[in-house]
């Protein structure tokens, strides 16, 4: 009975939603044209990177917190069981890995260089950096990680900490992360590497101190 | 109808079923799939609308992105979350009485 409820106000949410979104009037701001007027300030050729790293450029640093503070709180809560042991081993995941891995590092920086003018970026090369990291556990070439030591902390916190730099920085000339354009190009890769760098060991972390 | 509106009035359906299943069911890894289905049903809407002109948006695209990093990382959370209610109770069930007083 009240499955049925629940399921027919669900229904019925969702068809009010749909019948509302058909008759939606066209948006009142053209955003597109407003991305477009200031891509030539942005310093990347790419609408999708220029709207994440710098007209919109504190939404990623809060992500990168975010992502960040997940991580402090997975690790708060991970069971701790000493050392944990490799998967079994299996020859042909090994093989594979040891093949797809280098060249998941190579698509992984043309990804994050790619980023500033085709689709791609920090988050797309993280993830794939992250993969490679969880197949080679897997293949039970890699351990599962245990406690940080002092290096993984500095690699966990290189992205929100040199984003954050940038930002202080960039207060001193008067607006919170406002590059300027002659510099945007430069300091827009270096956030990048470093989000591209952060992001993989948190991704990876996420399961492999986990697992 | 454009492509985008179709996007748009799939996310809101994936929604809905997202919002039912977090509801109804019991099982802790299901409760957080449906979580996610939700979250995925909400993304396809921004980005359904913001193309449903014709050309895509890249703002919501950019915050599409963000927001699918943040749900990566929220998903684990949970499931470590999930695993500690594990090792302390022996099951992936809330227990009842902290369902009814808190908000679940």
């Amino acid at each position: 009975m009240k499955r049925a409820a629940i399921v027919a106000l669900a229904a019925l949410f969702a068809v009010t939603l749909i019948v509302l979104l058909l008759d939606l009037p066209a948006p009142a701001v053209d955003l597109p044209a407003a991305v477009g007027a200031r891509m030539a300030d942005s310093g990347v050729a790419h609408p999708v990177t220029a709207v994440l790293l710098n007209f919109r450029g504190y939404d990623t640093l809060l992500e990168i917190g975010v992502l960040l503070l997940a991580l402090i709180v997975v690790l708060a809560v991970a069971p701790r069981e000493g050392v944990a042991a490799l998967p079994r081993a299996d020859p042909v995941l090994q093989t594979l890995a040891r093949v797809a891995v280098p060249l998941m590092l190579l698509a992984g920086v043309y990804l994050l260089w790619a980023g500033a003018f085709r689709p791609g970026g920090a988050f797309q090369a993280g993830a794939v950096l992250a993969a490679a990291a969880v197949l080679l556990h897997l293949a039970g070439l890699a351990p599962a990680w245990n406690a940080p030591g002092k290096r993984l902390r500095v690699g966990l916190a290189a992205g929100f900490l040199v984003f954050l730099g940038v930002a202080a920085a960039l207060l001193a000339q008067g607006t919170l992360l406002q590059f300027p354009p002659a510099w945007a190009g430069a300091l827009i890769l270096l956030v990048e590497a470093a989000l591209t760098v952060s992001l993989a060991l948190i991704l990876a972390g996420l399961f492999l101190f986990l697992s | 109808m454009s492509t985008g509106t179709i996007f748009a009035c799939t996310g809101v359906i994936l929604f809905a079923m997202g919002v039912a299943g977090v509801i109804l069911l019991d099982h802790l890894l299901r409760r957080i799939l449906a979580f996610n289905l939700m979250g995925s049903g909400a993304f396809l809407v921004l980005v359904g609308l913001g193309q449903r002109a014709g050309h895509p948006d890249p703002v919501p695209q950019a915050m599409v992105l963000t927001g699918i990093v943040v749900a990566v990382a929220a998903t684990a959370l949970a499931l470590a979350l999930a695993r500690r209610l594990f090792a302390l109770t022996g099951g992936y069930v809330l227990p009842p009485g902290d369902a009814r007083d808190g908000d679940g």
